[in-house]
């Protein structure tokens, strides 16, 4: 156990120090998928902010290449090579080595802007079989024209504020597992 | 303890319910193994997972170890690895929240209070999921108090389909989204009062009555369901910053915001 307080701590300090880094636009490639079926309907007041760019306006690196880096899950520890494209020292994204915890691998990238770090992304963690199979997060959510019932939406699950025990039984959910639907 | 498996046709799932760390955990079955005994060993252990979780973290429980690392009566060295993993999946949190996530809450006096609660609850389902995805050929959905992760093996059978829930009236769905692979966390406030503050201020977010986020992971979809709500009337603008995160936000006013993966 004192091996993962160990990695996670090396990997922070010593990481920023030796590897080099990709900038802001190698990681772009990585999401730049977008070829969700827009399916939505505009009953009810809906926004559609699927055009916005990068609004936050501050410049520093993005973390936008974490979905693509965690596909490949070695079993075993490996050395990852970073990636080493050069242009500012000011901005640069560290990718750590790859620990290997008991529940499996765990791998950590840091942004780094002027020397300091701005933000960790744990890009690979335990995850059973890994990531390799394909993600569909790319669904959108379509909205219903006018709100209906669990049962005429055919849903399988019903994902909502925290349910307690105690909630439970009046729930959707309840009713779903209930009917077995 | 009571499970129960239901299963009214072939194409039906079967369906378990259990509860775990005060929520009901649920799980749907569908393809090769289903009610038969792996399905059941599989179901059983994705429990005991659950509960040896809730054994270390429980804020409830005090002799779990994070209770006794609230009392300063033993340090992250002593605990079992996990507690670092949670720890340091909170401090990438923060960061990548701009402080909206945080395991350390404000307390009493000024004080400090850790609770990594709003990570646990998304990674210990994600990985108690680990023994559901070596099922040869079945699909699951599995589902802790309104948050889930899902896999669909077989191509040709139907995405899960997810009803999300009117924040409004929690007795309907306002949207469905279809997920293969994949996982939907939400946070709001609809079911257990304001339990949601921002870390910064101690305060209860406004604007926005729940927040949606499917990734891949939900050990992701439910910290950033968690930071964006926080962001309160900013949830959109965050959300679109992230990276590969699908959002669905319901504004106090009803009006609803899909946002894009980039």
């Amino acid at each position: 156990m004192k091996r993962i307080v160990m990695f996670l701590m090396g990997t922070i300090t010593v990481v920023v120090l030796l590897f080099g880094y990709h900038t802001s636009t190698s990681s772009k490639a990585a999401g730049g998928e977008t070829a969700f079926v827009s399916t939505l309907q505009a009953g009810v007041a809906t926004t559609s902010t699927s055009a916005v760019p990068d609004t936050t306006g501050q410049g520093k690196p993005t973390t936008a290449s974490t979905t693509a880096s965690v596909t490949s899950a070695p079993a075993t520890p490996t050395t990852t090579s970073p990636t080493t494209a050069t242009t500012t020292a000011a901005n640069s994204t560290v990718t750590g080595t790859v620990a290997d915890t008991r529940w499996g691998p765990v791998q950590v990238q840091l942004s780094v802007q002027g020397g300091k770090i701005t933000s960790v992304s744990v890009i690979q963690y335990p995850n059973g079989n890994g990531r390799d199979e394909e993600i569909n997060a790319q669904a959108l959510p379509i909205l219903i024209q006018e709100t209906i019932s669990a049962q005429s939406a055919q849903i399988d699950m019903v994902s909502g504020a925290t349910v307690t025990s105690d909630g439970y039984v009046t729930s959707l959910q309840s009713a779903l597992d209930q009917a077995g639907l | 303890m009571t499970t129960t498996a239901v299963q009214r046709d072939g194409i039906s799932p079967a369906r378990y319910v259990e509860h775990v760390m005060g929520m009901p955990i649920s799980l749907a079955l569908r393809g090769r193994h289903t009610r038969d005994d792996v399905a059941r060993s599989a179901w059983a252990q994705v429990m005991s997972e659950l509960q040896t979780v809730d054994g270390i973290f429980s804020t409830y429980r005090p002799d779990s170890f994070v209770s006794r690392l609230r009392r300063d009566e033993i340090t992250v060295q002593d605990c079992p690895p996990e507690v670092a993993e949670v720890l340091a999946l909170g401090e990438a949190a923060r960061i990548e929240s701009r402080g909206a996530f945080d395991v350390h809450l404000p307390g009493p006096g000024g004080s400090t209070v850790l609770d990594p609660s709003g990570v646990v609850k998304g990674w210990a389902v994600e990985r108690a999921a680990a023994v559901l995805r070596q099922l040869t050929d079945t699909d699951f959905c599995l589902s802790a108090g309104g948050d889930m992760t899902c896999r669909t093996a077989d191509d040709t059978r139907p995405a899960w389909r997810i009803g999300i829930e009117d924040p409004a009236d929690p007795a309907r769905v306002l949207a469905v989204v279809p997920i293969r692979n994949g996982a939907v966390a939400t946070s709001g406030t609809a079911h257990r009062g304001s339990h949601l503050i921002d870390p910064r201020t101690g305060g209860a977010p406004a604007g926005v009555a729940s927040v949606t986020v499917i990734t891949d992971s939900l050990t992701w979809a439910d910290i950033d369901a968690t930071a964006a709500y926080v962001h309160g009337a900013n949830a959109a603008r965050w959300l679109e910053t992230r990276p590969g995160r699908t959002g669905f936000i319901v504004w106090s006013d009803g009006s609803t915001t899909n946002v894009v993966p980039r």
